[in-house]
């Protein structure tokens, strides 16, 4: 059985969710707290033993692990809980996992930044290992023997001198009177004792995902509730002028229409404004809303925007020095000297998430109190957006996470939830927001668009003794900030300031760009457009050199070290975690490097005849992936991609088959967008609104085969959601570059015919 | 007033005709497994069998489902043993699973006509399933199982 248990009290009595997994719930599961006091929120607080806010074992054994990050496809819902029934030695069978409420008790919960492992990793053994030494330390008692003698199997306690047994079941109670141990009492268990960490072990979720049941964000239904659609002002910043509803309201099913507020800047994650048209269900919400007739004004810079203007603009703001953001030597000393000078200017256009269920919530206000259901990946952020919309406390605002389908840093901007909540608050009824494709694509924050140049020259052994590289991309430090030109530091060190290659002189610099949309994080976010402009151009480098792009990329890292970036003028952000354990360390990107030289038989690869091949490395969030991408030229200017091969260090794979399904995703996600993935605007109006002009990766021109590969270099575990995306696209340009000869400098690729 | 069978269960509808099956299977049944994506048929996520054909249920008015009888994800087995979901069980095809009952339900339509299919076919008729995680190798791989599992039973 699987569900989401972070069910109140109130609905999972109710079962009002559709999902008939919550009546089998309140049948099967045992009495607990949970069911008597309202402010126990999960079955893992209601249980007697409860040493820790992430696990609680109830007394028939039944081991409820809570995950409070969301899960949108990484499989994290899973893999935390298996790190701490590991250090427990659970039954798996006996674990329940319940989706944790937004709660800052939990710690973060932004689910972003490709860190919960990374982050939660020690959190989540800590747990199982409290609740296992609380257990043994109350078999010892029971049996009177040393607590160092006790094992444990499938939730079994074992003394194999004596050769007795106890379920956890008979000692949960007396566990539960112990205190809490901590520090030096909690052991981890050897890596020889993993029994999950380091398996396959296939999702909680899947058979409810198979058979349909799995609740997302738009299946939630409460008594009473009424559906909402929106009709939101089509240039960011626009208000209502005019509205005629009358054939709206005459649409059957339709009830009232309402207007939203106006935003005030900074926008943040506020919902947008507009026209809410609220109906008895979502058809005639849809119906209603298409039926309105809505006059708008708009903010005269943001209908200026025009996205073809914007990129000349992009690239000029490129050419000329700007901020210098890292500097390491000398460039221009060098640049002087002459040489063998090698430019290029990449461009890459704004991209929509378009994860495959639009944006949707449930909320339900009462008594100055509101609860909301969303597909958020950031409940704490819904809470935060949802309290500031209504001018009511974070604590009166629960946040119930149901699985997101997909979400790609969309849906860690809450927008549509303070939408949901605004209209109940309103309505006095529950209200559910749907968003349609078209409201997806079209009021998106968007992934920015990027010029990238680069400068190098080569020294008399084909190795650059300089590189230069500048950027310009709308920043995302204007959702936040408004009126900014400049991006935040963090922006700038996903593959800007962290070029990672043993070159003496390198300067690194960024340039102002305003944004006229909404601006977010993407999937590898800035990594995206940095190191297709950077993998791509060392590519170029290895060819002017006349050099085989992978023997050029291991000189040019040289033998491997530990970069010291402080020393060059960068305060390193390091995806938020700490530089001394998690380093840049280039003989962890060799060695991807190398692997994917033997495992994709690389020596043996010859580019020519339609065909060619292409390889790329690079860490991104602390982990470290190659990719290989071999291309089939189609004679008729595209391409097909047969074959992908993803080398990947995340230091230790916790469930190997979730890493590689992220690993293979992000391939198929990397040929999608650079060769079909473009968002445009004019008039500040997004042009794209649906799956037939913002195209996405189909079975049909995703990768044939995308082959894993894992280096085990026993490091601390890092993320995997992200890494995987970055050098597929470098290393899809190169491919198409040794096939064709013509390099990919701007992005989508279809803009060119390939031949 | 339409009447339909769903998932074996006779039902009639008085609602406004033009709703899509999909609202109509969402909001009034609330058979939540069939997946809004796009309204416009260009992503197969509410992908269901009307007469044992895969239609795309944001494409079909209820005025035009009078008589016919409609399956869901719901209603493709009693417990997730139709060889497809076995298949996607055995891949771990799922990585968010939103599109997963859309690309299951066409999967069983390619096969229930196309017992073997080759790479080609697989592509055409699943090229209009769109999965955002990418997970459309697995896919592939799934319905080979699956194929060979139906053989398997046949035999």
């Amino acid at each position: 059985m699987s569900l989401i248990e972070n069910v109140s009290r109130r609905h999972f009595l109710g079962a009002t969710l559709s999902t008939s997994a919550f009546v089998l719930a309140a049948q099967v599961l045992p009495k607990s707290a949970f069911a008597q006091d309202p402010g126990v929120r999960t079955r893992a607080q209601g249980a007697p033993l409860n040493p820790s806010v992430y696990l609680g074992v109830e007394t028939d054994g039944t081991v409820f692990i809570i995950t409070h990050r969301s899960e949108m496809g990484t499989g994290i819902r899973t893999t935390l809980p298996l790190v701490a029934a590991d250090e427990l030695d659970a039954d798996w069978s006996t674990v329940r996992i319940e989706q944790g409420l937004g709660d800052t008790k939990y710690g973060d919960q932004n689910t972003d930044g490709s860190r919960s492992i990374r982050d939660f990793y020690d959190a989540f053994r800590t747990a199982g290992a409290t609740a296992r030494v609380m257990l043994v330390q109350a078999a010892a008692a029971q049996w009177s023997v040393p607590a160092s003698e006790i094992t444990i199997q499938n939730s079994v306690l074992i003394h194999a001198r004596s050769n007795r047994r106890l379920p956890f079941a008979s000692v949960v109670a007396a566990a539960a009177k112990l205190p809490v141990p901590k520090g030096e009492a909690i052991k981890f268990k050897s890596k020889a004792d993993w029994k999950f960490v380091g398996q396959e072990r296939e999702i909680y979720d899947l058979r409810d995902i198979t058979t349909g049941k799995a609740p997302f964000g738009l299946d939630t239904f409460r008594e009473g509730m009424v559906y909402a659609s929106i009709e939101h002002p089509p240039v960011v910043g626009g208000s209502v002028k005019s509205l005629d509803d009358k054939a709206a309201l005459a649409v059957k099913g339709v009830r009232q229409t309402v207007t939203l507020p106006v935003p005030k800047p900074p926008l943040m994650f506020q919902p947008l404004g507009g026209v809410a048209v609220i109906a008895d269900n979502t058809w005639a919400a849809f119906k209603g809303r298409k039926a309105l007739k809505v006059e708008w004004n708009e903010p005269a810079n943001n209908v200026a925007f025009e996205s073809e203007a914007y990129k000349k603009q992009l690239v000029a703001t490129v050419q000329k020095p700007q901020k210098v953001v890292r500097n390491l030597g000398n460039v221009d000393a060098e640049f002087a000297k002459g040489g063998k000078v090698i430019e290029a200017t990449y461009t890459t256009p704004m991209l929509a998430h378009a994860a495959m269920e639009p944006p949707a919530a449930v909320a339900e206000f009462k008594n100055g109190k509101v609860e909301v259901w969303t597909s958020t990946q950031n409940p704490q952020a819904a809470q935060e957006t949802v309290a500031a919309a209504l001018g009511i406390k974070k604590e009166d605002v629960t946040c119930h996470v149901t699985l997101l389908g997909g979400g790609f840093g969309r849906k860690s901007k809450p927008d549509f939830a303070a939408e949901a909540a605004l209209l109940s608050k309103q309505l006095g009824k529950p209200v559910k927001v749907v968003w349609n494709r078209e409201d997806d694509i079209r009021h998106d924050f968007y992934h920015a668009a990027a010029a990238v140049y680069h400068k190098a020259v080569l020294g008399p052994n084909g190795k650059p003794t300089a590189l230069l590289h500048r950027s310009a991309f709308q920043p995302i430090a204007s959702t936040f900030a408004g009126d900014v030109e400049y991006p935040l530091p963090f922006e700038l060190d996903l593959a800007l300031t962290d070029a990672p290659y043993d070159v003496a002189n390198i300067r690194a610099e960024n340039g102002p760009a305003r944004a006229n949309v909404r601006i977010g994080w993407f999937r590898a976010v800035t990594n995206n457009f940095h190191f297709f402009a950077l993998g791509s151009f060392m590519d170029e480098l290895a060819h002017a050199a006349g050099r085989d792009p992978l023997e050029f990329l291991l000189d040019t890292l040289g033998t491997g070290k530990v970069l010291d970036l402080k020393a060059q003028g960068v305060e390193y952000s390091n995806y938020g975690a700490p530089y001394d354990k998690y380093p840049i360390d280039t003989r962890r990107l060799r060695k991807v490097l190398e692997v994917a030289g033997d495992k994709s038989g690389w020596a043996k690869l010859k580019s020519g005849n339609g065909k060619g091949y292409g390889i790329a490395a690079h860490r991104s969030f602390n982990t470290y992936v190659a990719s290989v991408v071999h291309v089939e030229m189609d004679g008729r200017g595209g391409f097909r991609v047969p074959r992908i091969d993803q080398v990947v260090d995340c230091g230790t794979a916790i469930n190997p088959d979730r890493v590689r399904s992220q690993m293979e995703g992000a391939a198929v996600m990397g040929v999608g967008l650079a060769r079909t993935g473009e968002i445009t605007a004019l008039n500040g109006r997004i042009q794209q609104s649906n799956f037939d002009r913002f195209q996405v990766a189909r079975m049909t021109d995703a990768p044939y085969q995308v082959n894993v590969h894992f280096v085990e270099s026993g490091a601390l575990p890092t993320g995997v959601g992200e890494p995987g995306l970055p050098p597929v696209i470098a290393a899809l340009g190169n491919a198409l570059y040794a096939a064709t000869g013509k390099r990919a400098r701007e992005l989508p690729l279809n803009k060119m015919k390939w031949t | 007033m339409v009447s339909l069978r769903v998932n074996g269960t006779s039902r009639s509808f008085d609602g406004d005709d033009d709703m899509p099956l999909l609202w109509y299977l969402r909001d009034e049944l609330r058979l939540t497994g069939t997946r809004f994506g796009c309204g416009a048929g260009l992503c197969g996520a509410c992908t269901v069998h009307v007469d044992g054909r895969a239609v795309r249920a944001c494409q079909t008015p209820m005025r035009t489902a009078q008589g016919k009888s409609v399956t869901t994800i719901e209603g493709l087995s009693a417990d997730g043993s139709h060889p497809v979901q076995r298949a996607w069980a055995q891949h771990n095809v799922p990585q968010c699973g939103y599109c997963q009952s859309g690309q299951i339900m066409q999967a069983a339509d390619l096969l229930a006509r196309t017992p073997e299919p080759s790479d080609p076919e697989i592509d055409r008729a699943m090229a209009g399933n769109i999965c955002r995680c990418g997970t459309y190798q697995r896919i592939r791989a799934a319905i080979k199982t699956a194929a060979n599992l139906r053989k398997g039973a046949r035999a």
